[in-house]
């Protein structure tokens, strides 16, 4: 591992930055500059505009439009979209449907979608947890039986499709079989949500913002070659999602803006006549939620490191979505903290509150869901507790 | 009998639903529900029997007030009784009780505390608000941010300087302000509950209008800080009692990997942490309602500002515990868990928060510092 950056390197940094001052839109640089929340167009405009650079989908290899970065200048760029606050891109289609299909998928099936969930003309969405399967997604109970033309008919509920709102392809675990071991009846479907009988509910999270959605399937036909994997094999295809989806919310990059909207916070804050970032309580406060921060940092370069190896996304995995998740949390704890009165500020006019604060209360409620979705972090702890440390199991 | 009755009042009168309903509401809370808690005779409680009230002691109004947290009642008892009330209590003088605090105590008058400004950060004395001297009494001039109950008084308790200079003690008057005077701009609580940004352009009002003496309304403002204080922490109780409750109830009905969450030691251990901070949450709370009405000021000011910080520590614990046991469907906006969870978080920044209280507790416990 080399931690030291060439002078290509920087060069290709300070050609990252240059870009983006050029490329995002006004509208979109007037949030960043404030931090305040994307919802989803936003973000699905602002991959068309990375798409045309080439640059929507680092981690991708060229054969599908990946811009054939080494490992460090993927790093850099990812890196500098985040601290310029560009809207994050939906990783339904990038990070999750996307590698699994590279992975897994036929090739008709990479020819069909990938282009297309690149180019962001398609939206993703994920189809896992269902209102008795969370924690135990095997339990999963959405059926998917064959009619006579050999097609599937899909009929149950998922819920916690985040943004299916606006999705034109979910992808699902169904129940192929029920006999067996659980496991071992579970199938990976791609469905289009304009297929007659799909429903969603949008949903309002504690966080205020209409994230989360339950969709319904009733009677869906979909084609036998929306399949991914073998049929009874898709327990281990979610797996190998579920650990890219692991690392994705450690947000090593989202929290590191989050700190540095901390600083600014405090910075320009007037308490009693001083300034917050004045005050050695606060300044201590927020060094040590950097340290924090810090270990996650390498730690997630660890990772990375070991995936340029062709390691896929182990076990340790866990560890970088246990500690992401709460340093997300401390971070607007923190935040929420340091704006004194004006914390109690919820969705008003702008004007009551600085602008940097304004979405700070709604985000701190929502980053409760960090330590709950992509398995809780109890979940997270059984893994590590029974795979890292081989401890006893019942 | 109070307990009963309150306990009653919430359960069957003002579930949670009715204060989800109230979110939307402008208002945010009823006046018919109102004027019935004063019937109930919780208004004017712990007020003077001249007034209306019933002379009783702080604790048995707390324990009313952690009944009405119990399913987040919205009434404002906390900004007009606890808050306004005790200030008029503390500062008016016999006439200025009869013409405002007997209206409170009846359910016919909303009164807010205006104190904190910009920049202030919890500090009373961090009063940038004027009142000059008038051919009538006095002028004032200045803004007051996140007035508790502001967007629906009738009368409110400005802090305005009459001398010295922000963040000295002294210097600081109080004035009944009527609301027609003032341009009040209602504000959206994280807690689904408003309050208000005043400003003041030169709003005059008679001599009569001022609170206690010229200068030294500290006492006054510190008194009803206190209270308030003790009051949240009581609220505290019932949200955290509740939260708990709802939790643990969770953990024995949920279902994952074929047995009750509940059998799982991991959530187990966390159910009893939410239990032992509820349990000294409400020790600390019992504490500072009592010495509440105690003369000992400092036993009185290390009770009040211990209980603060465990609302702020062990209150908010219990509240991100509950919603991390329920899971996903903690993280909607429909589960109730979620409005306790912002109820909680709101009274740890209501009225000083957690870094504010451990300050004021080193200052009572600690040597004084170096001036540096």
């Amino acid at each position: 591992m080399d931690l030291s950056i060439s002078p290509e390197h920087e060069a290709f940094r300070r050609e990252v930055r240059a870009w983006i001052q050029e490329a995002l839109p006004a509208d979109m640089r007037a949030k960043a500059d404030v931090d305040a929340h994307f919802e989803m167009p936003e973000s699905i405009r602002w991959q068309k505009i990375l798409h045309q650079r080439g640059w929507a989908a680092p981690q991708w290899p060229t054969e599908w439009g990946g811009p054939g970065l080494d490992p460090t200048a993927r790093f850099i760029l990812t890196e500098e979209l985040e601290l310029a606050g560009t809207p994050p891109l939906s990783p339904f289609g990038l990070s999750m449907v996307g590698p699994l299909l590279m992975q897994f998928g036929n090739a008709a099936q990479k020819q069909r979608f990938l282009p297309k969930i690149i180019a962001a003309d398609e939206v993703w969405c994920q189809g896992y947890s269902e209102p008795n399967a969370g924690s135990d997604l095997a339990s999963l109970r959405t059926s998917a039986s064959v009619d006579a033309a050999g097609n599937y008919v899909v009929n149950g509920q998922k819920t916690w499709t985040t943004y299916a709102q606006y999705a034109d392809w979910i992808f699902c675990l169904v129940r192929t079989d029920a006999r067996g071991k659980k496991q071992e009846g579970i199938s990976f479907l791609l469905i289009d949500m304009k297929s007659p009988g799909v429903e969603v509910k949008p949903m309002l999270t504690i966080g205020g913002t209409p994230a989360f959605c339950e969709t319904f399937f009733t009677n869906v036909v979909v084609p036998r070659e929306n399949l991914v994997g073998p049929e009874g094999g898709g327990w281990t295809l979610a797996k190998a999602l579920l650990g890219h989806e692991r690392t994705l919310i450690a947000s090593v990059g989202a929290s590191g803006r989050a700190v540095r909207r901390v600083k600014r916070i405090a910075a320009e804050t007037m308490a009693g006549g001083r300034r917050l970032i004045d005050d050695p309580i606060v300044r201590g406060r927020i060094a040590a939620l950097e340290i924090r921060l810090r270990g996650l940092q390498m730690a997630n370069y660890r990772a990375l490191a070991g995936a340029q190896h062709g390691k896929a996304p182990g076990p340790e995995s866990s560890i970088l979505k246990l500690r992401g998740s709460e340093v997300t949390q401390e971070c607007f704890e923190l935040a929420m903290e340091l704006m004194g009165e004006d914390a109690l500020t919820w969705f008003n006019d702008p004007g009551v509150v600085p602008p940097i604060e304004e979405w700070v209360p709604s985000s701190f409620c929502y980053t409760r869901a960090t330590t709950i979705y992509g398995g809780s972090n109890e979940i997270q702890k059984n893994v590590i507790a029974k795979y890292i440390l081989g401890l006893p199991g019942k | 009998m109070l307990v009963d009755t309150a306990a009653s009042f919430a359960k069957k009168s003002s579930p949670v639903a009715r204060a989800r309903r109230l979110r939307d509401d402008p208002l945010g809370f009823e006046p018919a529900v109102w004027k019935q808690m004063a019937e109930l005779g919780w208004l004017g409680l712990c007020f003077p029997e001249e007034v209306g009230g019933f002379a009783g002691r702080f604790v048995d109004l707390a324990l009313v007030i952690e009944q009405l947290g119990s399913t987040l009642v919205p009434e404002p008892i906390l900004s007009t009784v606890v808050l306004g009330g005790t200030a008029l209590a503390a500062g008016g003088d016999g006439e200025q009780r009869g013409r405002w605090l007997t209206p409170l105590a009846a359910g016919d008058l909303q009164v807010s505390l205006a104190l904190w400004e910009r920049g202030g950060r919890f500090d009373p004395s961090w009063c940038e608000t004027r009142a000059e001297k008038s051919a009538k009494g006095w002028r004032l001039s200045g803004e007051k941010v996140w007035v508790p109950g502001g967007h629906a008084a009738d009368l409110f308790l400005v802090a305005a300087r009459t001398g010295g200079r922000p963040g000295e003690r002294a210097g600081v008057s109080l004035f009944a302000v009527d609301r027609a005077a003032l341009a009040v701009e209602p504000v959206k609580t994280i807690d689904g509950r408003r309050a208000a940004r005043v400003r003041l352009a030169g709003v005059e009002v008679g001599a009569d209008r001022r609170l206690g003496g010229d200068g030294k309304a500290a006492e006054i403002i510190e008194r009803a800080l206190e209270v308030g204080c003790a009051g949240a922490c009581a609220e505290a109780v019932g949200i955290a009692q509740a939260v708990l409750g709802m939790t643990v109830e969770y953990l024995k009905t949920r279902e994952q990997f074929g047995a009750l969450i509940g059998t799982f030691q991991a959530l187990q251990h966390r159910a009893v942490e939410m239990f032992v901070e509820t349990e000294l949450l409400r020790s600390h709370a019992i504490e500072a309602c009592l010495r509440v009405d105690e003369g000992d000021a400092g036993e009185r000011q290390r009770a009040i500002a211990a209980a603060m910080v465990q609302l702020a520590s062990g209150g908010r614990f219990v509240a991100r515990q509950g919603i991390q046991l329920h899971g996903g469907i903690g993280c909607t906006d429909e589960h109730d868990v979620g409005l306790y969870f912002k109820r909680m978080q709101a009274l740890s920044q209501l009225l000083g928060d957690e870094q504010h209280h451990l300050a004021r507790f080193a200052d009572l416990t600690q040597p004084a510092r170096v001036a540096s």
